[in-house]
């Protein structure tokens, strides 16, 4: 595997880099943890690889989503990413929420997430599709 | 000399450097690394004798099928097997244990019983839930209790007349509890149930005597005894294996063919369909020459003091988090354990850069984890080539995570 041999050959992935400033703080202190009384949907997955779940709450109003909060026992970069997540819907259209691709993500963590950890930030986007598909059924 | 100092030399892999420090590779109970002797085995093959076995006529293929079957006779000499025809190549040991729930669910009737433990790793459960939801059998459990220790009593009476196999690991991968098999086989074989004893963690570590221990089937894999991928071992006593119907058709495994019938072939290939994992089995014949001339009680000492040393090491660290018993003579070459304030795989990740390689995760035992009460763990395990410098530096790294939250 190409990739596996670069890591080793520049040595580029760094402490700084594994863990981006923007990973470290929202894990650390992340805003939009907890629990949201009467949501409009909710979701709950496991990344079979490590067995961390993410679950993400969301409450409906004017035709998106109002709040969203997310529960998890997660490692730093999934938590980091649920956290950003739940920001980045705060408050935005359904057809908007829909679009956010892994690479939106991505950019906003600001760091190099290595192949082997891709799915920490996979999950809390699944979990999201899966929360956001129960949206016809409720409205 | 000590062993690690004899040994390294031999593993090509370890002149490796990771993230610009040397490898310390303490994951063995998930592969271990393969010394030149294998390698060089494997090689040879493919480059002097390769063909397929056992109906080649050519030189090539006698002289493939006298490798793999001597493969079988090393093998059958490095468990203390009494006959050739116990030993049956597979892919590993997941391969094995699937092979038997295939072979002997066949003949279990509803309401049958299958006995696991809670320490399983999911290889040694995911086959009997197959099967139980299959054929209706009832799947039992044996608890954990104290530091990771089968509760033997609640073996007793989850033990029923309706009791046909007991499936059990010999050394936990996660805990690295030595389970008292040979107690538990006697059980078993004096109320006549089968038992089937995974052996993935033991092998690699401990001598075992199949003979003496004598169960229906002890399996085990390749890969983590120095031996390539591929490969794996189903022993299973001569008279279990001789009433027992095949797993799987196909080549080979068939003395004589007609449109709407077959005979099957004698023991053991009748249990080893198509062409076998050739390559990968000169490699193993290689891996158990190579531990046997170390010997295993020699490697057994060896990897104790290791897991003495980390135990004794990470132990003294606040933050740290132990699991199972802490005991180095009753345990495996493998110290399972947590950081406060840090998830097993950011753990994990955070150690690499240090070099370490160490597994992280529910380390296919998601039951276990739930029993304990967590997501996951970091674990360190250890092979003949690891040195007690390396548990320092382990432990150094450990210490210094807290440094980073």
């Amino acid at each position: 595997m190409a990739w596996n041999l670069s890591f080793a050959v520049t040595g580029r992935y760094h402490r700084s880099v594994l863990y981006s400033s923007v990973i470290h703080e929202r894990f650390r202190r992340p805003r939009f943890r907890g629990e949201l009384p009467d949501p409009d949907a909710q979701f709950e997955d496991v990344n079979p690889l490590c067995g961390d779940r993410v679950r993400m709450a969301l409450t409906f109003g004017n035709g998106g989503i109002a709040q969203a909060r997310f529960l998890g026992d997660s490692c730093a970069i999934c938590t980091a990413a649920a956290d950003i997540l739940a920001e980045m819907v705060h408050g935005r259209a359904f057809s908007e929420a829909e679009k956010i691709g892994v690479s939106d993500l991505l950019s906003r963590l600001e760091a190099d997430i290595r192949p082997s950890r891709i799915k920490c930030v996979t999950l809390p986007l699944q979990v999201l599709k899966g929360a956001l598909g129960q949206v016809g059924s409720r409205t | 000399m000590s062993l690690a100092l004899q040994t390294r030399p031999d593993f090509p892999i370890l002149e490796r450097r990771v993230n610009g420090r040397p490898l310390i590779y303490l994951d063995s109970a998930a592969s271990s690394q393969k010394p030149r002797q294998v390698i060089e085995a494997v090689k040879l093959y493919y480059e002097r004798s390769h063909a397929n076995v056992h109906r080649s006529i050519h030189t090539l293929g006698e002289e493939a099928t006298a490798l793999l079957e001597t493969a079988r006779d090393s093998v059958k000499e490095f468990i203390g097997a009494e006959h050739r025809e116990e030993i049956v190549f597979t892919r590993g040991t997941t391969d094995a244990i699937n092979l038997v729930a295939q072979a002997v669910g066949r003949a279990f009737a509803p309401g049958d019983e299958v006995i696991v433990t809670e320490m399983e790793h999911h290889s040694n459960l995911i086959p009997w839930q197959i099967l139980a939801r299959d054929r209706s059998v009832k799947l039992k459990a044996v608890p954990i209790v104290a530091e990771g220790f089968l509760d033997l009593d609640a073996f007793d009476r989850l033990f029923t007349e309706r009791t046909r196999l007991v499936a059990l690991t010999h050394v936990s991968n996660v805990l690295g509890t030595i389970n008292p098999v040979g107690k538990i086989v006697a059980r078993c074989r004096r109320a006549g149930s089968l038992v089937l004893v995974d052996g993935a963690q033991a092998v690699p570590h401990l001598s075992v005597n199949v003979a003496r221990l004598a169960p229906d089937f002890y399996v085990f894999s390749g890969h983590k005894m120095l031996g390539p991928t591929g490969i794996g071992v189903l022993y299973g006593r001569r008279e279990v294996l001789e009433g027992l119907e095949p797993a799987w058709g196909g080549g080979e495994m068939i003395k004589e063919v007609w449109l709407d019938r077959a005979q099957w072939n004698e023991l053991p290939w009748r249990f080893e369909p198509g062409t076998p994992p050739i390559a990968p089995a000169v490699g193993l014949g290689a891996a158990v020459e190579y531990l046997g001339k170390l010997g295993m009680e020699r490697v057994l000492a060896h990897e104790q003091e290791l897991t003495r040393l980390c135990l004794d090491r990470l132990g003294a660290l606040e933050e740290v988090t132990l699991y199972g018993p802490r005991n180095p003579e009753i345990k495996g070459a493998v110290v399972a354990f947590n950081v406060k304030g840090w998830h097993p795989h950011d753990g994990a990740a955070l150690l690499d850069q240090d070099g370490i390689a160490v597994r992280a995760g529910h380390h296919c035992a998601m039951p276990l984890m739930r029993k304990l009460g967590i997501v996951g763990t970091l674990r360190a395990s250890f092979s003949v080539f690891n040195t007690p410098e390396e548990i320092e530096v382990l432990a150094r790294s450990v210490a210094n995570l807290k440094f980073q939250l």
